[in-house]
């Protein structure tokens, strides 16, 4: 059995500010990787903030409030939040909470 | 629901309310489950309720400390996998509003408030029996979907 690595990788990219987020995003992973983009979003001040869901393998309801507590601290830079292309299983937790509603949800392959 | 037939296999696990177990009850669930060849969207779904009843037993159960939480699986005949988790930890008040959508007691720590709502989606049934200071027992079943003739 294989463990993924679980975190997130940050890139700017003009004014946006990329944040690849790997493996499995659970309570026990959201906590470092909240204080990590937080940080990052207060020193740079995107004008966009993106969450890349491409290498997320799992993701459950904390994951959820991983990206709405994004989503706030996103806001009081000024900045948008949009969520790059999650996989099926991802997407069906984002569909439980209406999270397309709210957030914009960005697909870059066909 | 009464337990009306004997399981055809059952496992029984013990864990400490780190959270890093959240993924080893994850992956224990998965392992389990394999034996009825799972979709690839049942493992998934099974995964995330299991993954959202424990981290209840960290978050909330055992917020002020390390308990113990008891995770019981069983599949029966007919494809059906049935778990259980339960913990000795602090008990939920009032249960009706635990379950509600975006409910939480513990906002400050960016808790979504969904954990039972997709518990409740991505399973068949779902039964919350607690009571502040009684713990908390968490029982979910799902009727997998009949395997292909191929394959799987």
């Amino acid at each position: 059995m294989t463990y993924e690595k679980t975190g997130v990788s940050l890139t700017q990219r003009g004014a946006s500010l990329i944040c690849v987020l790997h493996g499995e995003i659970d309570h026990h992973a959201a906590r470092t990787i909240r204080s990590e983009i937080d940080a990052e979003v207060r020193r740079v001040r995107p004008a966009q903030l993106k969450l890349d869901l491409s290498q997320v393998s799992f993701m459950d309801s904390s994951g959820l409030g991983l990206i709405l507590g994004r989503y706030q601290s996103a806001a009081a830079v000024g900045a948008s939040l949009s969520l790059l292309d999650p996989n099926p299983g991802v997407t069906r937790v984002l569909s439980v909470a209406g999270i397309e509603r709210l957030i914009r949800i960005e697909r870059r392959k066909p | 629901m009464k337990e009306r037939k004997s399981p055809q296999n059952e496992m029984r696990l013990t864990l400490p309310s780190h959270s890093v177990n959240e993924g080893i009850a994850r992956a224990a669930a998965a392992l389990f489950l394999s034996q009825l060849n799972p979709t690839l969207t049942e493992l998934s779904d099974v995964k995330c309720a299991v993954s959202e009843a424990v981290t209840n037993c960290i978050v909330h159960a055992y917020r002020d400390g390390i308990g113990e939480i008891y995770i019981t699986m069983r599949v029966y005949e007919g494809r059906e996998f049935r778990v259980e988790i339960r913990d000795r930890g602090c008990g939920i008040a009032d249960v009706g509003a635990a379950r509600q959508p975006l409910y939480t007691t513990d906002k400050e720590n960016e808790r979504s408030g969904m954990g039972f709502t997709i518990m409740e989606s991505f399973m068949d049934t779902l039964r919350v029996i607690s009571s502040p200071g009684a713990g908390t027992k968490v029982v979910m079943t799902k009727r997998l979907s009949p395997l292909g003739r191929i394959g799987k």
